[in-house]
């Protein structure tokens, strides 16, 4: 086949001309080498080409050949537990068969070819079938069960279905449509540009269950929403992440770690395969698939790994899951863009970045969703999105932040001053907001208690009338509140302190149940008010808050899961205290 | 041989374009031989089929278009390594500036490294024994690490480093460790201090230096931590070394990498500085770690001034957007003449609940250090209301946390330079400070902890 010649190299960019049949973002391999790269932009004989691995030594003169095909992902069994670069490279074989450093030009299958999967047929002879039907389950690990789909854009009459061990590339079935045969493999590809169809989106209704208080019992997401996470560093953006990767209550986590360090992923791979889920009690790596590609590792790959990440995402949600998938940072992946698009003289937008950063942030976040999939029995199923950002200096004015914030629903912000107080999450309550809240509180209700969305308002305003005494006390000191309004600080800082605050390494703390995160928001807000009503009845302040049970509120947070009784003694014992407070009183008046 | 060209059509600061060219690879290194045989180094920022954009390593000053040789080199930037390299002192391209022999090299190596392969990482987890109280106990340094410390001009970040570097050690035996340190657009008096300390502490022998002068070509700097690096990584994964990397002075090199963006007539960014410098500098910090199956490690300290003290300026932040967390210095404890003045609040050492603990370091370190932290924040929030208020405002409780905190700065962080605390000594200086607390304020330690380790000094305190 006839081939491009490079003209030109500059970092990740390289042109090359008189390349036959190029097409936009077709797949390149790029002189001797032949680096992985992408047809991003055609000028009249020219091919510019965003290269995916590292360009030195590489020169003009040298070929260039296409593949026809657009950068693309490999589906079928075997992704789940597996790591992979932004292109989809396995990193576990790469270590293994070419050492501790990542070497340029090697090529190996992103799903192994060798192993035999047992393929139980669910469909017989003769049936019907067509685009995202199932025809078989494969035990992908011990928690998912994988669905073999028919391929998008084909049907026919199963000719032929075959059951027991087979590998991806063996055929599993053959169609008849209309005399043709059409052959089926449990292995397929899709261009990660594209996103994989579906019948069509449904408001989010349910709530992804975090285990994190602040997100659940304040600003919670849903299944198939989107939330944003901005900070400055070191406020606790991959932490989050890391905590929704391991106890969100979705079916399959996509991990992508997007120019970030190379010791948080490692962090992951040490500890999923050792962290149970709390759902299934298998480790957590058997439902994960992660994609890293880190800061020091190519910028180009490290603008597909988010497009690779969501696709993967889709297939899985596809068969049916709830998938969550966590990006982190998209900042990184935004600078990417920046990078490649001055390479090629673009007219630069704001802060240098270029002037489709929004449209292809809203492209990504779009790509989630509550959504009917194709196939007989419109199975229904979600892709939430979590992205971080990370702006310069934590200033939320930074392009990358807003045009996420223009297309996502929940921004937890976190702040710094929070942080170096070391109050984590350092999500501040009085910035961060969800849209999903009052779509998802008839859930609430429901499930976990009709009072929940009650307490919450309680709280919330507690907290916001704290913020504007806070004020006052900064300017004339304490002294100058009255007794309720010590007792709104009091309530609030029992709020922050025994509820917000969550300490993500604490074995027990690091993930609460929505009961328990009821339960202990209930105590925090009963003690507020029967505070209140003593104080009413002329009991002093001090006397309030100095009781004994205050410290069992402060416990709480490390009352196992398997121990809820613990706060039908603690209600009885607030009940007990105050009454025998106002005994006391009572006495002393006498 | 590869063919000398005679074609530079164009200088202009570090840039030089070379006109006819044929094959020349991006990246490559270029050496430009000058009319009276001075030779300079330089590397192709753009190859295009009959013209090469070159950036020099060296400075322009004297090259003239029409007499400079310009040969294309076929290869990257190699540093020649050998275990002969300790004890001896480089500039920014492994050239040897001390009197001493040159290297017979075991092997060239290009200097920009191939990136870590995630999988292929071990996790940092070895707690590094430093002496110094405010890191040891509160912001734990491990192998493997990379731990800036972000300073201000003026304050002994040059100092701190030295003292991190002579008292270095991990609780084990029989290890072997290296010392390299790359700096920067450092003043000679700096450079010079560091040198002699290294001297003196018998520590040259097992140092690599490599040192660029603030009087040195700008550019070089450029190279130079990335040279340093290389040899770094030789030493710890070739030769099973701990290496500890002392970068010295990153904004330094920020400001050389933004002055070659604006030669490039690149846009910039924020201050001028280029778009990519998180990716740059990236390049240059996650070349600290561990790898599985080898026995070295490169622990990283760079140190950053922070202009005008700010930390959101993008150097001390994308640093800190890529770095495992930041050691800070202050310009109030230093004024308060505390040694060395880390201002604990703002530091955090991000990896330290790997490196902490029983087996590790002591079973209450965790606990303590919580507590102490939480005791001086307490301290100092209490004494910024007191100036504000006055101490009249304060309870009983916040003054005995504004005395606490006085002392925590006079006792614990505050040190001899040359005062080398083990962990243990550490550690009970923060329970011994802890005492003058009300035990039930003690919120964070386990009772058990307070029985063991607090309660022998609370008569002594009284
Ligand atoms: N929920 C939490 N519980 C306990 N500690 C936390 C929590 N969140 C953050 N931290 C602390 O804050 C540190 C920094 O958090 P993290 O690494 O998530 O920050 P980040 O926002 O991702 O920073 P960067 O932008 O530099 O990547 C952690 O190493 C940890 O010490
Ligand atoms: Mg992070």
């Amino acid at each position: 086949m006839k081939k491009g010649i490079i003209t030109k190299v500059s970092g990740p960019l390289v042109v090359a001309r008189g390349l036959p049949f190029a097409k936009m973002y077709d797949v390149v391999l790029v002189g001797k080498l032949g680096l992985l790269g992408e047809i991003i932009q055609i000028k009249e004989d020219l091919s510019f080409i965003q290269v995916y691995e590292e360009t030195s030594g590489i020169g003009p003169g040298e070929e260039v050949e296409s593949t026809g095909t657009p950068l693309s992902v490999e589906l079928g069994p075997g992704l789940i537990g597996s790591i992979f670069d932004g292109v989809q490279r396995p990193l576990d074989i790469l270590s293994s068969s070419f050492g501790s450093y990542i070497v340029r030009g090697v090529k190996e299958n992103p799903i192994n070819r060798d192993k035999y999967w047992e393929f139980e047929p669910i469909v017989k002879e003769e049936d019907f079938v067509s685009e995202g039907d199932i025809i078989g389950l494969v035990q992908e690990s011990e928690i998912v069960k994988h669905k073999i789909l028919v391929p998008v854009g084909v049907k026919g009459k199963i000719k032929k279905i075959f059951k027991g061990d087979k590998r991806v590339e063996d055929v599993v079935a053959v169609l008849d449509n209309e005399g043709n045969e059409i052959e089926i493999k449990m292995l397929t590809k899709w261009p990660v540009r594209i996103p994989r169809p579906i019948v069509k989106k449904l408001p989010p209704d349910f709530p992804l269950i975090t285990g994190q208080r602040v997100i659940d019992g304040f600003f919670p997401v849903a299944k198939g929403g989107t939330a944003c996470i901005p900070g400055p560093f070191g406020s606790g953006k991959t932490v989050t992440q890391h905590q929704l990767a391991k106890w969100a209550d979705a079916d399959i986590i996509v991990y992508v770690g997007c120019g970030e360090r190379g010791n948080e992923m490692t962090e992951v791979l040490i500890e999923f395969p050792e962290l149970k889920d709390p759902k299934t009690g298998y480790p957590l790596m058997k439902r994960t698939i992660l994609i890293a590609n880190t800061s020091n590792m190519p910028v180009a790959a490290r603008e597909a790994s988010v497009f690779t990440g969501i696709t993967l995402a889709e297939y899985y949600r596809d068969q049916g899951y709830d998938v969550a998938l966590m990006a982190d940072s998209t900042s990184r992946w935004a600078e990417a863009m920046r990078e490649i698009s001055g390479r090629l003289e673009e007219m630069p937008g704001e802060e240098g970045y270029p002037a489709y950063l929004a449209s292809r942030i809203a492209s990504f976040y779009e790509r989630s969703g509550k959504v009917v999939n194709i196939g007989k029995e419109g199975r229904i199923s979600t892709l939430s999105v979590i992205g971080a950002v990370s702006p310069p200096g934590g200033d939320l004015s930074d392009p990358v932040v807003q045009s996420t914030l223009r297309v996502t629903k929940v921004f937890w912000g976190l702040d710094d001053a929070l942080a170096s107080a070391r109050h984590f999450p350092a999500i501040n309550w009085l910035t961060s907001y969800s849209l999903y809240t009052v779509d998802l509180d008839s859930f609430y209700k429901k499930n976990i208690n009709e009072e929940l969305p009650k307490l919450r308002e309680i709280a919330m305003e507690l907290l916001e009338k704290e913020a504007e005494l806070e004020e006052i006390v900064r300017l004339v000191g304490i002294d100058a509140l009255s007794p309720k309004d010590r007792m709104i600080l009091e309530g609030a800082k029992s709020i922050r302190e025994d509820f917000l605050h969550q300490n993500a390494y604490h074995e027990i703390d690091t993930y609460t149940s929505l009961k328990k995160q009821y339960l202990m928001l209930k105590a925090i807000i009963k003690f507020y008010e029967e505070g209140n009503k003593a104080l009413d009845e002329g009991i002093e302040l001090d006397k309030i808050i100095n009781l004994d049970v205050r410290v069992d509120i402060a416990r709480a947070k490390y009352i196992s899961e398997s121990d809820l009784k613990y706060f039908d003694e603690l209600f009885e014992k607030i009940e007990r205290d105050f009454s025998s407070l106002k005994e006391k009183s009572k006495e002393e008046v006498r | 041989m590869s063919k000398e060209y005679l074609t530079t059509s164009e200088i202009a600061g570090p840039l030089m374009i070379i006109q006819n060219v044929k094959d020349v690879k991006y990246n490559e290194l270029v050496e430009i031989t000058l009319k009276n045989g001075e030779k300079r180094k330089g590397q192709v920022m753009v190859a295009e089929e009959d013209k090469a954009l070159i950036e020099l390593y060296e400075p322009s000053i004297g090259i003239d278009p029409k007499e400079a040789r310009v040969k294309f080199t076929g290869k990257g930037l190699e540093v020649p390594v050998s275990k002969n390299i300790l004890g001896r002192i480089f500039n920014g391209f492994g050239e040897p500036i001390d009197d001493g022999p040159k290297i017979i090299p075991d092997d060239l190596i290009d200097i920009n490294g191939n990136p870590i392969n995630p999988f292929s990482r071990d996790y940092p987890n070895e707690f590094i024994q430093t002496g110094i109280s405010s890191i040891d106990g509160l912001n734990t340094l491990v192998r493997g690490q990379k731990l800036p410390i972000f300073s201000g001009s003026g304050l002994p970040h040059s100092h701190l480093a030295a003292q991190i570097t002579r008292q270095s050690k991990v609780l084990k035996t029989g290890e072997q460790f290296a010392v390299v340190f790359a700096a920067m657009g450092i003043t000679f008096e700096e450079a010079n201090f560091f040198i002699n300390d290294l001297k003196e502490t018998g520590a040259l022998s097992k140092a690599v230096l490599f040192i660029n002068l603030a009087n040195n070509p700008v550019i070089e700097r450029i190279s130079l931590p990335r040279t340093a690096l290389t040899v770094a990584e030789y030493l710890a994964f070739d030769l099973d070394m701990h290496v500890l990397v002392i970068l010295t002075d990153m904004t330094n090199y920020c400001e050389a990498l933004r002055e070659i963006s604006a030669a490039r007539k690149e846009v910039p960014g924020r201050r001028g500085y280029p778009g990519y410098m998180y990716t740059d500098l990236a390049s240059i910090y996650e070349r600290a770690g561990r790898i599985k199956n080898k026995n070295g490690s490169i622990t990283q300290i760079p140190i950053v001034t922070m202009p005008e003290d700010d930390k959101t300026h993008p150097i001390p932040d994308l640093t800190g957007y890529i770095t495992e967390g930041q050691i800070f210095l202050s310009r109030d404890l230093y004024k308060k003449a505390i040694y060395p003045p880390i201002d604990v609040r703002p530091s955090l050492s991000r990896l330290k609940d790997r490196g902490i603990g029983k087996d590790k370091t002591r079973e209450d370190h965790s606990d303590l250090m919580n507590q102490l932290y939480a005791a001086y924040s307490r301290g100092k929030d209490a004494e910024e209301l007191a100036k504000i208020l006055g101490e009249a405002a304060l309870t009983s409780v916040d003054r005995i946390f504004v005395k606490f905190s006085d002392r925590f700065e006079r006792e614990f962080v505050n040190q001899g330079e040359y005062e080398n605390r083990n962990i243990e000594e550490t550690l009970d200086i923060g329970w011994k400070l802890l005492s003058m607390i009300p035990i039930p304020e003690l919120k964070r330690v386990r009772e058990e902890y307070i029985e063991k380790y607090l309660k022998r000094f609370v008569s002594e305190e009284k």
